[in-house]
């Protein structure tokens, strides 16, 4: 019999309905696999047996129907989920159960997709390597000594892993982007503002974006499709339709880019990358090539600004977003023996509750948005992303999207990047340009360094996701797809 | 701590040189929350009205209520304001309990409204006060500390706190500094509330009410001496009438001009208004200044309001209360003092409701700048509280009209109709208050009063009409005040031939 868990998910959505297997059938599969290997991978801080079962058995009673119903899917743990813990991996939240759903995850639900449960994260999302989740790392299914990538390790490493076909990711600074990279599969950050925020717990307002994860490119753009769209609840949701992502996926699957014009980014070029990516990603480079694209060498010189920017916007809205962790309403509340004040008991809570990382970012946020510093941190960078995104809009009258590697390294050992916060924010290097643009990037599988994944970055223009989902599926239509060693 | 000599009143503004500022927030009246659905009714039971915006829960996200975006927009317009055509919310960040997020969305460099006034006049002189900004920002919670003797956290048990509040718009009006008011700075601080009011009841944007917290007023006051530069201000908090606004300028200035005599510096202080002292105590210490770190609110859109839509709601805003009272002046036909006189008591309204009930002008104006303001004032309430509606103040008079009460009785029954003994017909029957207008009695009293005093009934029989006032006070004695007095006055004078 085959096994379902290899198998993609448009591939799934089609047995299941054409009842050649049943919904509960995939999700039972799926949750044995997370039975037999999460313990060694540590995707999911929960996994929801019982809820995903009670949604695949809706599908096989014909309640739901669509593209996706019936195929299983793991949700990053920093969006809410209704009855079903909910922690952003810090203990702060430890056993929060929200009392409601994401809209993302509304959508999942009246799409027909069965939650299999919440898979593991660098705390509240800051994070390249889930080595700072409060539960304990994931482990990359490529080598289990080495990290998935972060914040969203778990979501990547849990289809990686075969324990999903899909996942729910956010990527606030290559929170999808670079952990498809380091594991192998495909991670999309749609356009700011097209996927809803409302019931995603907020790093960076202003920068946060949930996307899609799969293993490949046609099975992203479906989730795609399904998470996307105008949400009333979230004010910076844009009022428009999504662009046809699926369409373009099958169209670039065809492997003709004829006339389509790649940008490579100059000041992108070899600065700091290892040369296993480097060379990679140059191969990938002459497979588009000989599938007919265009490659236009292209200068964004505010690009090198973007890291320090990021580093001064992001922790700014964290250390206001992160406020409302207080020990009063929810959450861990620490020291409260009737002695204590309130400012003591939050205080304590807060210093209980926060790992090294977040307290580290709620700092640096807090002194860049300080009465006399403002202007110089927070203001200058706010004038830096103007900056960048006029470097991305002028790129984009040059070419139809730009193109680079998705990370500068691929899956590097625990520990060796945690002592030096620096070493850490370089994994995102690449990423976090087009987050302060807010438009649409993906990472695709492009080949491997000493046996270890390499991801493709194709960045486009806001609200033409469709164009950056052409150039992967045709970029995965020449290199394939690729498989981890068996765990 | 040394207590410091405080100079009168009238001594302190013959020295010093008051420069005032007034923060008024207002509690908008729309159906729901500035940021979610939730419903804004006031005295609901504790966390009711809450949802995981207004609770900030993690991941809950704000959507700007439209209504409250157009009411602000309205008072501003009302105030003579510039409305932005492109403003943004602003986080403003500090920890307090009842505050969900741990910040307060509200305005920072980029109000909604700018560069406004409102006319005052006050003693018949008019007075200008310039509008610094109005700007629209979320409430807070409540809390209540349980336990401790006097409500206050020192001491409590248990720390309660009530989120209904959280997120009930509040359009915070903030005036620019007032100088050169003199002794009547106190004055013309409490008719620029009240005018204030009236604009904004004009609206019907909000209730206006004082006393359930809808209207706040923080008052900022400095001295300096004739000729010199201002002086340090404080803040005064906590007050909540129109009363208070007068009382909290005039004893901040008596409090500072004490200090200053002996050569004390002022600091930059928040003080709260005391209601039953009339003074005002120090509140948080500002020794250490907060940072609040304010930012433009990234979870929400720019307000940039079509300037075909401003004209509109411009066009279309009601009668000035200023204006309006030139008009009801002409109709009931008072002088400009005494309609300044019933707007700074925050009786017009009621007046004209009392008209509207069947009283006539002076009829209803009698009432309520007479009796009830008495005792509004004696019992530090806003007129509107003080326990009689127009409708029960126009029955009142109606009976008066009707011969039913006298001037005395109607009194009595006031009273009883405040004490909340029911409207003015009932308690005059419970109370047995009607004027006595059966002859009959009436005619027994006047002979039996003649019968007891024929050394005065002599006198009046010999045409001495005046003597009959002691007779009249002897028939009013004996029917308990129960009788109109021309009446026994007539039955006497006839009964002796005198008429």
């Amino acid at each position: 019999m085959t096994d379902l868990t290899r198998l993609s998910a448009a591939a799934l959505s089609k047995m299941i309905s054409s009842k050649e297997v049943s919904a509960v059938e995939v999700a039972t599969a799926h949750l044995d696999r997370i039975d037999a290997v999460d313990e060694r991978v540590h995707a999911f801080l929960h996994v929801d047996r019982q809820g995903a079962l009670d949604a695949a058995a809706a599908v096989d009673r014909g309640e739901i129907t669509g593209p996706l119903a019936g195929v299983p899917i793991a949700v990053k743990d920093v969006v809410a989920t209704k009855g079903v813990p909910t922690t952003a991996a810090s203990k702060i939240l430890e056993g929060w159960k929200p009392p409601y759903d994401a809209t993302i995850v509304e959508r999942l639900k009246t799409a027909g997709m069965p939650i299999l449960g919440k898979t593991n994260m660098d705390e509240f999302a800051m994070g390249s390597s889930t080595e700072y989740s409060a539960y304990g790392p994931t482990k990359n299914p490529w080598d289990l000594g080495r990290i998935p990538g972060g914040s969203g390790g778990g979501s990547s490493a849990a289809i990686a892993a075969y324990e999903a076909p899909l996942a729910i990711g956010t990527d606030t600074g290559g929170s999808i982007r670079q952990p498809g990279a380091v594991t192998g599969t495909v991670g999309a950050k749609p356009t700011y503002g097209s996927t809803s925020r409302y019931g995603l717990i907020a790093f960076s307002s202003s920068l946060d974006t949930p996307g899609p994860c799969g293993r490949t490119v046609e099975d992203t753009a479906l989730l795609h499709a399904v998470m996307a769209g105008h949400d009333p609840r979230d004010s910076t949701s844009i009022p428009q339709a999504v662009p046809d992502v699926v369409g373009a996926a099958r169209l670039g699957a065809t492997g003709d880019l004829t006339g389509v014009k790649l940008g490579l980014v100059k000041e992108f070029a070899g600065d700091g990358s290892e040369a296993g990516v480097t060379a990679a990603f140059r191969e990938s480079l002459e497979a588009l090539v000989k599938l007919g694209a265009e490659i236009v060498e292209i200068s964004c010189p505010n690009f090198q600004y973007a890291l320090p920017a990021y580093y001064l916007i992001a922790p700014s809205e964290a250390s206001s977003n992160l406020a409302r962790f207080d020990g009063v309403r929810y959450g861990l509340r620490t020291g409260d023996d009737g002695n204590r004040s309130l400012e003591e008991v939050m205080s304590l809570t807060r210093e209980a509750g926060f790992g090294p990382e977040v307290k580290r970012r709620i700092i640096l946020g807090t002194y860049a948005l300080s009465s006399g510093y403002y202007d110089a941190y927070y203001g200058q960078a706010q004038k830096v992303r103007t900056l960048i995104t006029r470097d991305f809009q002028a790129a984009f009258e040059q070419v139809d999207v730009l193109v680079s590697p998705t990370t500068p390294f691929v899956a590097f050992p625990f520990g060796s990047r945690t002592s030096d916060p620096y070493q850490m924010y370089l994994a995102d290097l690449f990423t976090i340009p087009t987050n302060l643009y807010g438009g649409p990037a993906i990472s695709v599988p492009c080949g491997l360094s000493e046996g270890l994944p390499v991801g493709f970055q194709i960045m486009a223009p806001t609200m033409a996701d469709d164009r950056m989902y052409r150039v992967a599926a045709a970029l995965e239509s020449a290199v394939g797809t690729f498989t981890p060693p068996a765990l | 701590m040394t207590t410091i000599a405080l100079p009168s009143y009238e001594d302190a503004t013959s020295r010093y040189e008051p420069v005032i500022g007034l923060e008024t927030h207002v509690e908008l009246g729309t159906n729901t929350k500035m940021f979610c659905g939730c419903k804004t009714d006031f005295g609901a039971e504790p966390n009711t009205q809450v949802c995981p915006v207004c609770l900030a829960l993690p991941g809950a996200l704000p959507v700007m209520n439209g209504a409250a975006i157009e009411a602000t927009i309205r008072i501003g317009l009302a105030l003579n304001c510039d409305i932005a055509q492109w403003c943004r919310m602003a986080r403003k960040n500090y920890f307090y309990p009842d505050m969900p997020k741990n910040f307060q969305t509200s305005q920072y460099d980029e109000p909604l409204c700018v560069d406004g006034y409102v006319d005052v006049t006050v003693d018949g002189v008019e007075y200008r006060v310039e509008i610094e900004r109005v700007h629209i920002e979320e409430d807070t919670g409540k809390t209540l500390h349980v336990g401790g003797a006097t409500g206050r956290i020192h001491g409590a048990t248990e720390s309660l706190v009530d989120y209904n509040r959280a997120g009930i718009p509040l359009v915070e009006i903030v005036t620019k500094p007032v100088p050169g008011l003199g002794d009547k700075a106190p004055e013309i601080a409490k008719a620029y509330v009240a005018e204030l009011r009236d604009i904004i009841r004009s609206l019907d944007v909000s209730d206006v009410r004082m006393e359930q917290g809808s209207m706040r007023c923080d008052v900022n006051t400095s001295l300096n001496k004739p000729g010199e530069e201002w002086g340090t201000r404080t803040e005064t908090k906590n007050v909540n009438s129109l009363r208070s606004v007068e009382r909290a300028v005039r004893s901040e200035i008596i409090r500072q001009a004490g200090l200053l005599d002996v050569g004390t510096r002022i600091f930059q202080e928040t003080r709260h208004f005391q209601e039953t002292t009339g003074d005002t105590r120090p509140g948080r210490s500002k020794e250490t200044a907060t940072d609040y770190r304010y930012f433009p609110e990234p979870d929400l859109v720019p307000i940039a309001p079509d300037t075909a839509w401003v004209a509109k709601l411009k066009s279309e805003l009601p009668e000035k209360p200023s204006v309006k009272r030139a008009r009801l002046r002409e109709d009931w036909g008072i002088s400009e003092i005494d309609m300044q006189s019933a707007a700074n008591a925050g009786a017009i309204e009621l007046i004209e409701e009392t008209i509207a009930a069947g009283a006539s002008p002076a009829g209803a104006r009698k009432w309520w700048l007479g009796e009830l303001a008495r005792r509004s004032n004696e019992l530090g309430v806003e007129l509107v509280e003080v326990g009689a509606t127009p409708v029960q103040v126009a029955a009142l008079q109606k009976l008066v009209d009707d011969g039913k009460l006298n001037d005395k009785l109607a009194r009595q029954v006031l009273e009883g109709v405040v004490a909340g003994e029911g409207d003015p017909a009932a308690v005059m029957t419970a109370r047995g208050l009607e004027v006595v207008s059966d002859t009959g009695a009436l005619q027994k009293a006047v002979d039996e009063a003649i019968a007891a005093n024929p050394d005065i009934a002599a006198k009046i029989r010999d045409g001495k009409v005046a003597a009959a006032g002691a007779l009249v006070g002897a028939v009013m004695k004996t029917t308990r005040g129960q009788a109109d007095a021309k009446t026994v006055r007539d039955l006497i004078l006839s009964r002796l031939g005198a008429s």
